[in-house]
């Protein structure tokens, strides 16, 4: 199996976490991986993308038009990096308002849970619960007990369960 | 062997560990930074015992790297394009001189550029020096590189470069790790002032043998550039690159069909171009492409006018080669179907911005407020950000700053008495990499500004690596501190305050009293120390009196404290026409009450928990 996934946020909303732990899972599935990321200014709150390739390719970069599927942290993402999810692909969003996309209140349910820092997690399980992405919870879960930091493993894990379980919106 | 998901740079730093290097020295910058913090975490995990620094700056980095080679051991020296203008003056003169341990430069260049302030291609420095360069096309070939760089170096005693570019650096990818070879090596330098000195008698036959030297690279077997063969009907064609392009161009191809069609080479070491390649290329094909950043290394080696490039144009002369625009020159070389029109709306995201609590924030404001009509040079940093709220007027290069401050009061006084206040912003790591030669000269050449040397403790736009004030080196351990107001003193600078910048009236007070100072007849540079650690030190941030901070009805909607003070956290509410707090973002750091006209915003103390 061949993916491309892009991750859209803000700098500061944890998009190269989920790029490292999307990167981890392809290794855990003994595929091929490539991302390639935003460091440097743009992290201070600017908006910031991730690309993920798994499954044998050459270059770390995906063209507008051809990603397979898209994780926006936000919804203002959506139409600055909408774009790069081809016609047939799946866009899963972080919002509580409905469009032509998956969605799920993410913010919302890190608050609840008492960290907003695990909004990306929550947007995460949900993608996977959903069928979207190339691994399933099985694989991600011993990938973020990996490599999550011990203060941080308890809380990631709650928030990853959250999202497998929630209903959200359809596409 | 084990497989690793390793970043780019980490990859580098692992190479390092790997083939046994023992001194590693590097100054940060987007996109190198974390070359040096992987070799430190690789060194600890196999018990290798390396010396690592972050130096002040990148020559210093240089030639600490170059005396350690002097007695045989392998040295490496990681930092980002401009770094190396920094340490043009040892680069140049060490491909004369050379080494005896392996010397690998690595230099990582940022085309686009994404965060720099030039896309100039190191290869090309490489080039001007006559030194070796390799250039990476993803993280596990930079790996690989590393070694063979090192090895190179050893054999033709020259240092070696190797080049990754940002998309090399910053990308991720499964690369294959083994156990650090221990290389144990006595450290030995053999006198020899003909070469160690090198005075100019000694000079025309070190260049001769450093030519000689890259004849002979230029004509190794195994840098033969490697060929993916093409069958059919596209014999006279031909395309050539390096670097992140090739990846681009491979995948490009196998898309289009032409993969296994064309001729098409990959580059490993653009300097020196094998020779052999060279001639092949330029009397087997009659159209040739080449794909390589950023400028034209490998073409202008070719010397061959007919070729498409960079040169030549059909590439264009400048800029990063997405692979949006090599797939569109890729359908016009090769005879591929026409592209359907359909141009990509690139719409421009959300703008970075200083960190809601940022200490930078307050001095701007409080510069910006005191002298209206003032001219702000400043410089490379997070601060650079400044510029949002019109209180930053230049940036130049590292350090810049200050003796643009002083060749903007000569003219200004020149005109008259009555010059404008400049007032010069300056980080501590920036101030500590070039602002101390430059604060010299200023107060030997009686200029007359005010120098605010923004203190957050950290050098925090390339991830807060420690500064010599911190006195935490590389590795973690406590060094020997060096501290900003001695070296202020030492300078020369008879005005000296220290201030918290959170405190604005008391910090607008100061800058007042600086101004008087630098006017008075015997008045000069004047320097106010803004200390207050970065945000998103943790530490430091636990002891931080924290406000619940509120807007009240009497907000009027003036806009005053978004416009001029721009913290992420202060939302406007476009239906109710005013101010609200993002308590998400907020870290109650208790500024903008000060800042709102109105006094609409509001500060209460919180209560520490314990
Ligand atoms: S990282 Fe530190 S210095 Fe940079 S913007 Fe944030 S608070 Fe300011
Ligand atoms: S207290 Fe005010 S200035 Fe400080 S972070 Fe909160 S909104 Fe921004």
């Amino acid at each position: 199996m061949k993916q491309r996934i892009v991750i859209s946020g803000r700098g500061g909303q944890g998009v190269l976490f989920v790029t490292r732990l999307l990167a981890e899972a392809g290794l855990a599935l003994g595929m091929d991986v490539l991302t390639s990321e935003t460091h440097g200014m743009a992290m201070r709150g600017g908006t910031v993308i991730s690309h993920v390739k798994v499954g044998g390719f050459k270059s770390p970069l995906i063209r507008r038009g051809s990603a397979d599927m898209g994780l926006f942290l936000t919804l203002s993402d959506i139409t600055i990096h909408g774009d790069f999810v081809n016609t047939a692909g799946y866009r899963v969003v972080n919002t509580n308002l409905s469009g032509e996309y998956l969605f799920v209140d993410a913010t919302t349910e890190a608050r609840e849970m008492g960290s907003l820092l695990v909004t990306n997690l929550v947007l995460l399980g949900y993608a996977i619960a959903h069928r979207t992405l190339f691994c399933d919870a099985m694989v991600m879960k011993k990938v973020i007990e990996k490599i999550s930091n011990n203060r941080n493993r308890e809380l990631n894990l709650v928030g990853f369960q959250r999202g497998l379980e929630l209903k959200g919106g359809q596409q | 062997m084990e497989q690793r998901i390793l970043l780019g740079n980490e990859a580098i730093g692992r190479g390092l560990v790997e083939s046994g290097c023992t001194l590693i020295a590097s100054y940060p910058g987007t996109p190198a930074s974390e070359i040096l913090e992987s070799a430190v975490v690789f060194a600890k995990e196999s018990r290798a015992k390396i010396h690592t620094e972050w130096s002040v700056n990148e020559k210093i980095a240089y030639e600490v790297a170059l005396g350690h080679s002097y007695t045989g051991k392998r040295s490496a020296v990681a930092m980002k394009q401009v770094g190396l203008n920094v340490a043009a003056d040892p680069f140049m003169r060490s491909a004369y001189l050379g080494v005896k341990g392996g010397l690998v430069v690595i230099v990582a260049d940022d085309p686009g550029p994404h965060s720099s302030q030039t896309e100039q291609d190191s290869r090309y420095f490489a080039q001007f020096a006559r030194i070796p360069v390799f250039d990476p096309s993803d993280p596990a070939e930079a790996k690989v590189m590393i070694e063979r760089a090192l090895d190179l170096s050893e054999t033709y005693e020259l240092p070696v470069m190797v080049r990754p570019t940002t998309r090399v650096c910053h990308a991720r990818q499964n690369v294959q790790c083994r156990a650090p070879q221990e290389i144990y090596r006595k450290a030995e330098f053999k006198k020899n002032p003909g070469r160690w000195v090198a005075t100019p008698q000694f000079l025309t036959t070190l260049h001769r043998e450093l030519n000689d030297k890259v004849d002979i690279i230029g004509s190794l077997k195994n840098f033969l550039p490697f060929l993916t063969k093409g069958k059919g009907a596209l014999a006279e064609y031909c395309i050539v690159s390096s670097g992140v392009a090739y990846a681009n161009t491979y995948e490009i191809l196998d898309e289009l069909g032409f993969l296994g069609k064309v001729d098409f080479f990959k580059v490993d070491l653009p300097y020196p171009l094998n020779r052999d390649f060279i001639q092949k290329v330029n009397t087997e094909y009659k159209k040739i492409l080449v794909f390589e950043e950023t400028y034209p290394v490998i073409e202008m080696q070719f010397a061959n006018q007919s070729i498409c490039g960079r040169i030549s144009k059909d590439v264009p002369d400048y800029g990063e080669l997405t692979p949006e625009i090599i797939e569109s020159i890729l359908r016009k070389f090769l005879p591929a179907p026409v592209p359907e029109k359909q141009e990509a709306k690139e719409i421009k995201g959300v703008r970075p911005s200083l960190c809601p609590g940022c200490p930078h924030r307050a001095s701007f404001y409080a510069i910006r407020q005191t002298f209206p009509k003032g001219i702000f040079p400043s410089d490379i940093g997070c601060y650079t950000l400044g510029m949002n709220f019109g209180a930053v007027d230049t940036c130049h290069c590292m350090g810049a700053c200050i003796s643009q401050g002083a060749g903007l009061y000569h003219a200004y006084a020149a005109d008259g008495p009555d010059y404008p206040t400049i007032v010069v912003t300056i980080g501590d790591s920036t101030f500590f990499h070039a602002g101390i030669p430059a604060l010299v000269n200023a107060v030997f050449t009686k200029a007359r500004f005010i120098l605010v040397i923004l203190d957050n403790s950290t050098t925090a736009m390339t991830g807060n690596q420690p500064t010599p004030q911190v006195g935490i080196m590389a590795d973690g351990c406590a060094g020997n501190t060096v501290f900003i107001p001695d070296l202020v003193k030492a300078s020369g600078v008879k005005f000296l305050r220290q201030a918290d910048p959170y405190d604005l009236p008391v910090f607008k007070n100061l800058l007042a009293e600086a101004d008087r100072f630098c006017r008075k007849d015997d008045g000069g540079v004047a320097v106010i120390i803004a200390k207050h650690p970065c945000i998103m030190n943790g530490q430091a941030r636990k002891q931080q009196v924290v406000y619940r901070i509120q807007v009240n009805e009497e907000c009027n909607g003036c806009k005053v404290c978004l416009k001029r003070f721009e913290c992420p956290s202060l939302v406007f509410d476009e239906n109710k026409k005013k101010v609200f707090i993002d308590q998400n973002s907020c870290i109650g750091c208790g500024v903008c009450p000060s800042v709102c006209p109105a006094g609409a915003i509001t500060a209460e103390k919180m209560e520490v928990e314990t």
